[in-house]
This record gives C-alpha cells, sequence and structure tokens, in this order.
C-alpha cells in the first residue's frame, strides 16, 4: 500500500509563472569554446556582421548554379515545376499574381547569404564554401539584372549591394479592422438579403487540372 | 498510407454522391453500412465482442486508435508543394473535440522534413551577446524549473489559400494548420539568465537543428515574458515532427517561430531579417508593401462539425454544432452563431477551460428543419477584438497577403445535409 506524506498545500499565487522567478544561476551547462561556437554561428545580418572572408564572381557561380542549383531553380533561376523561382519578377508585386524573387521582393541581400549558406542545395545543407556562396550570389544578383557579368561579390563589397524592395517593408500596423467592436455588434436583422458569391473551386481536394491548381501555400 | 488516405477520401466523397442522388427520402440516418450496421451485433441479437475475449495487455504497447478511426489522419494537398519535405499537412480538426490535439495529429509543417536528432547527441548552444556563452545538454535543460502551459500553434498561412475565395472543401484543409497541446519545459527567461543578458541585447535568433536550419528574429520583450524552451507535449517526449527532443514555444504568435529541433539562440541588437521573416511570411498589400514581424495570430473561430468532411447525416432534428476559437492575444469572450448567413446571430456556450492564447471550444445546438443553412461564427477576444469577415480583411489588405487570413468562414449546409465551403454577400 501507498502511503503520501501529508502536505501542508498553500493556495498558489496567481503568478504568470508557477515557477520561481529569480532562481538565480544554477550552474547549469557549460561555457561553449570559441572554437565551437564559430562553428555553429553561421548567421549574417543586413549590417553584414557574420559574413565570413571569401569572394566569387558570376561566371564561377553560373558553374556552380548549374551543378548544384539548377535541376530544381532552372538554369537561370526561373524555377522549374514548382520549385522556387529565384530571378524575375521586378514591378509584380502589385499585380495579380505577384512573383517574389530575391530581386523583386527580398528586402536584404544578407537573407540570401544567411539562407543558401545554411540550407542550400536542398537535403545537401553546410555543404558549400563560402567562396562557393559569394560566387553563386554573384550569379543571382546578375540573372536578376542587379550586377554586371564581370562582378565579383566579396566580404568588403556585400553591404554595398542593395536590393530594390527594401523600402517597401513596413512594420506590422494591426489592429487595422476598422469598425470592428463588441459595441457596433449588430445581433438580429443585420441584413436582409444574403447570396452566395463564391463556391469552393477544389472539390475535396482534388484538381481537375494538378498543373495549374489556383491555391498555393508559399 | 497517402493512397489509402485519398482513397478514403474518394469513398466518402463516393458515398455522398449516392446519398445526394437519393434525394430526400435517403437522408435521414442512412449515410450507408455506419449507420445501419450489422444486425447481428443489435438487439436483441448479443454481438461477438460481448462474447469473446478481447486483446490482452501489451498488444499495442503504444496504443492506437481504434480501426474504425483510420481515417482520422493529418492529411496534405499533394499539389500544393513540390516535395512532401517541403510541405505542410493539415489537422483534422472536424473530428477532433475538446482543446488539446493528441500528437500525433497536430499538423506539421517542415522546410526540410522532420530531422531526426538522437537525445544523447542534441546540444543548445546560447552565444552573441551574453555574459558567458553556453551549452545545454537535453539532461541540463530538464534541470531547470519546469512548468506546464496550454497552448495553440497557428501557422500563418492557415486559412491562407482562401484570400482569393473559397478554395477547399474541409474545414481540415482550410483551417487545420493549428494544433492546441500542453507543452512542458522551461521558461526561456531562465535559461538565458543563466547565461547573462549583455545591457544592448535586445533580439533572440533562435534556429533549428534540421536541415533548414530554420531562424526566425524573436525581440527579447516576447523572450522574457512567456515563451518556453518546451521537451514534453501531452505529457510525453515531443514527436520528431515537431521538433523532438526540444522546440521553443512562443505563445499566440506565428507558428514559424516555434523553432522545431533547437539547436542554437544568438543573442544580438538588431534583427537578423532571416528568409522566413522577409521572403515568406511577410504580408504584401495591394499597394505593394509588406508588412514585416506580424508576430500576433488575430482572433479567429470555426465550425468544425458539422462542416464539409462531416456532413450532417442524421436528417432532421436536434443537431449540435462545434467549433474552435482562439486569440493569441488572450481568451475568447464570446462565439456567436449565424444559421441564416449573418442575418441573425446567437451566442454559442464555450465549454471547458478557456485559458490565453489556448483553443476554446465552443457549442450551438438547434433543431434543424432540413432546410438549407449559411453557418458562420464570429469570436470576440478579450481585447474586445471582433473577427472580421473575409471581405472585410480583403479590403483593408488586397487579396495577396498569403498569411493572417482570420476572417469568417462560411459553410453552406444542403437540403441532403452535404456541406460546402461559400462565400456571401
Ligand atoms: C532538390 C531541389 C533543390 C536544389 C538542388 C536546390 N534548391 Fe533551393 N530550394 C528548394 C526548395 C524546396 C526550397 C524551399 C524550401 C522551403 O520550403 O523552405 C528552396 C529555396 C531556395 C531559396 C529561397 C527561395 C525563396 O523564394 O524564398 C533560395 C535562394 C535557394 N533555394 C537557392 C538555392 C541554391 C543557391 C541552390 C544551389 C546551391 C539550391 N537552392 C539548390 C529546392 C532546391
Amino acid at each position: 500500500m501507498l502511503k503520501f506524506p501529508r502536505l501542508a498545500i498553500a493556495p498558489i499565487a496567481c503568478a504568470l509563472w508557477a515557477v520561481p522567478a529569480d532562481a538565480g544561476k544554477l550552474n547549469l551547462g557549460r561555457e561553449a569554446k570559441p572554437v565551437e561556437v564559430r562553428a555553429w554561428d553561421i548567421d549574417v545580418r543586413p549590417d553584414g556582421q557574420g559574413l565570413p572572408d571569401g569572394k566569387g564572381t558570376v561566371s564561377q557561380g553560373d558553374a556552380l548554379f548549374q551543378e548544384r542549383c539548377s535541376a530544381c531553380h532552372g538554369a537561370f533561376g526561373e524555377g522549374i515545376d514548382r520549385w522556387p523561382v529565384l530571378a524575375g519578377g521586378r514591378n509584380s508585386l502589385k499585380s495579380e499574381r505577384p512573383e517574389k524573387t530575391i530581386g523583386s521582393y527580398w528586402p536584404y541581400l544578407s537573407t540570401a547569404y544567411d539562407y543558401i549558406y545554411r540550407a542550400m542545395p536542398y537535403g545537401d545543407a553546410q555543404s558549400l564554401t563560402h567562396d562557393e556562396t559569394y560566387a553563386i550570389l554573384a550569379y543571382l544578383l546578375h540573372m536578376n539584372d542587379l550586377v554586371g557579368k564581370k562582378f565579383e561579390l566579396n566580404k568588403s563589397n556585400f553591404t554595398s549591394i542593395r536590393l530594390p524592395n527594401e523600402k517597401n517593408f513596413i512594420d506590422d500596423p494591426r489592429p487595422d479592422m476598422p469598425g470592428r467592436n463588441m459595441a457596433t455588434i449588430c445581433m438580429t436583422n443585420c441584413k436582409s438579403d444574403v447570396k452566395i458569391t463564391r463556391r469552393a473551386a477544389i472539390i475535396d481536394v482534388t484538381p481537375t487540372d494538378e498543373k495549374n491548381p489556383s491555391a498555393s501555400i508559399d | 498510407m497517402e493512397q489509402s488516405s485519398e482513397k478514403a477520401m474518394v469513398s466518402r466523397r463516393g458515398l455522398l454522391k449516392s446519398v445526394a442522388a437519393g434525394g430526400g427520402a435517403l437522408a435521414a440516418g442512412s449515410l450507408g453500412v455506419h449507420a445501419m450496421g450489422n444486425m447481428e451485433n443489435l438487439p436483441p441479437n448479443v454481438a461477438d465482442w460481448s462474447k469473446i475475449l478481447g486483446e490482452g495487455v501489451d498488444a499495442r504497447p503504444y496504443g492506437t486508435p481504434s480501426e474504425h478511426e483510420k481515417d482520422v489522419v493529418r492529411r496534405h494537398v499533394r499539389w500544393l508543394t513540390a516535395s512532401t519535405e517541403s510541405s505542410i499537412n493539415f489537422t483534422p480538426l472536424h473530428d477532433l473535440e475538446g482543446i488539446i490535439t493528441p500528437n500525433g495529429l497536430c499538423f506539421e509543417r517542415h522546410h526540410a522534413g522532420a530531422a531526426e536528432v538522437n537525445p544523447h547527441d542534441y546540444r543548445l548552444m546560447i552565444n552573441g551577446l551574453v555574459d558567458k556563452p553556453l551549452i545545454f545538454t537535453l539532461e541540463d535543460i530538464k534541470r531547470f524549473p519546469r512548468t506546464n502551459r496550454i497552448f495553440f500553434l497557428e501557422c500563418s498561412a492557415n486559412s491562407g489559400m482562401e484570400w482569393r475565395g473559397a478554395q477547399l472543401n474541409g474545414c481540415q484543409f482550410t483551417q487545420g494548420m493549428i494544433h492546441c497541446v500542453e507543452y512542458t519545459g522551461v521558461p526561456l527567461k531562465l535559461i538565458l539568465e543563466e547565461a547573462g543578458l549583455k545591457p544592448n541585447a535586445k533580439w533572440l535568433m533562435p534556429e533549428g537543428g534540421d536541415a533548414a536550419g530554420m531562424n526566425r528574429s524573436l525581440p527579447i520583450h516576447k523572450a522574457l515574458d512567456d515563451c518556453l524552451v518546451a521537451f514534453k507535449m501531452n505529457g510525453e517526449a515531443l514527436r520528431p515532427e515537431h521538433g523532438y527532443p526540444v522546440r521553443l514555444v512562443v505563445p499566440g504568435w506565428e507558428g514559424s517561430m516555434w523553432v522545431k529541433w533547437l539547436r542554437r539562440i544568438e543573442v544580438g541588437d538588431m534583427p537578423w531579417h532571416t528568409r522566413e521573416e522577409s521572403s515568406k511570411y511577410t504580408d504584401l498589400m495591394e499597394n505593394g508593401k509588406s508588412r514585416r514581424f506580424t508576430w500576433v495570430m488575430d482572433c479567429k473561430s470555426v465550425i468544425t462539425n458539422p462542416s464539409p468532411q462531416s456532413p450532417i447525416t442524421h436528417g432532421k432534428g436536434h443537431t449540435v454544432l462545434s467549433g474552435l476559437a482562439w486569440s493569441g492575444h488572450g481568451t475568447i469572450d464570446r462565439v456567436d452563431i449565424t444559421l441564416d448567413g449573418g442575418k441573425n446571430w446567437r451566442t454559442a456556450r464555450i465549454d471547458g477551460p478557456s485559458l490565453p492564447k489556448a483553443l476554446h471550444r465552443f457549442y450551438y445546438d438547434f433543431e434543424w428543419d432540413g432546410s438549407p443553412l449559411l453557418m458562420q461564427s464570429r469570436a470576440i477576444d478579450s481585447s474586445g477584438y471582433v473577427q472580421p469577415t473575409k471581405n472585410e480583411l480583403r479590403a483593408v489588405r488586397g487579396i495577396n497577403s498569403t498569411y493572417h487570413n482570420n476572417g469568417i468562414q462560411t459553410w453552406h449546409v444542403m437540403k441532403n445535409g452535404e456541406i460546402e465551403n461559400v462565400e456571401i454577400s
């Protein structure tokens, strides 16, 4: 038979955390060695923090891109089938079908460095050298008509490259729904006529034309 | 797996078609075998399971649902993405009740597949603007004071396909990028304090240990407020697809910030503008401007059942309407229901726990007279925010914003009990 000690259960204060908020140092974990931090700290920021030494030209990038990237993204970054498009799409953002690419949409080049080095090629992440990453980026800039074909990208000219859509990013302005509040909410006889205006285009999620579905999760 | 679930879907559809073809006479309590049953199991007969022994203990050391529930699974939409490792599937909301999602049914979203991490080789590094960069093992993390909290996690692309109009016929597909579980974990604050934040520490960059190295910028005020470094969900270890062994919990904020397989947190003084907060997870407006750092998931609700995948099969009479409501700003104060497309509204009954940044379950019981219905739910959260209609959202944001579609969902119930996803005037 189990015996439980009698505990005096104190009422628990309605604090955000039921755990000690000022536990102080618990001496858990160990110090990370500089060599460990350097190996894992791969992120790059718009101001250039985190950029490694290295360089690469458009033509070096072209060769690498064809070998390591074009099977999915196409020879010019145009994207094959449903794989992402990496070039083009300029002036499409206000259109019916915006095409978001490094040239048309991304605010910072550092984002592309950070992402390609950490995540591409898809399924073989962190296999590119820094020189290779610079070269591929130079090629992608060229495919987006942002640099000439003789261009070399390196650590020192990196932050001087600005992407065209940078100024079009704004911070979250929500709440942005005017007039929706509890005081004005209608409960009875709120409208006289109701019509169905749209029906699910895709019944049971099996589009008849698999090549041209009308939706994407982006 | 994929094939069999697709077949299941097709057959359900066939079933509905035949009901529809049979007209009204068939509608009441006749949705095929299930309702009819096997006469030998029905009174006055005695079913086999009442006579013979069932499976012994340990027949299924890790329990699995009844074979009759095999259609209650996550499903994905094959044509949506180029590969299943960079894809999404959906929680079967129409088949679930209460506020807790079973672990095996919590939707998945990966950018490079679900990493398989060996817990013995798991390490979490904290570096950047800290007094002392640290490395923790899983065991270290489990030695911090723990807490248990229930939160919803919603992908900000949930309902994203519906910006251009009703698209997908099923609550699972239009609203299923959400789940709600109880997490066990350590307040992120305690882990950061262990490393010691420098005075200019303003942002964090949590980073995943998967092959996407998923990284996002998290402002320090949120990190110190209610974020958790979690290692259990619903009492058991996180599932690999949800970040085993350790994930970040960022209550009320979009799912992509809840970094899975958490391998590193860098502390900095400005945001990183990573791919997942610039190329993706930014909201493009009609004028070409894009909103960034749209973190909070606004108040939303949906009728989960009846819905297109769960038609009304019992015909006229007493009907239970069940649904979910949630808000990244707090709790749900009220949910209203309309059956006539918004002419008249009634307040639903919220049942079960009402916790901040968690799912809320609501019910509305009514007598169905067999006539067509246009059903909607509208939630109001503790901040007084009222869930908008889809057209109200479009009027402000256009149709290309992809993310944060928390508009009111309409289900059209037809005479035969079938239900479709529609939009109304
Ligand atoms: C096997 C196919 C494949 C290969 C090869 C590949 N990628 Fe990708 N790439 C993808 C997929 C899939 C994604 C989207 C991943 C996700 O869901 O997050 C992607 C995303 C990207 C993106 C971000 C696109 C956006 O709009 O956000 C860039 C940039 C990129 N890849 C560059 C490269 C480069 C450079 C290479 C070669 C070094 C490469 N990729 C090789 C499949 C591939």
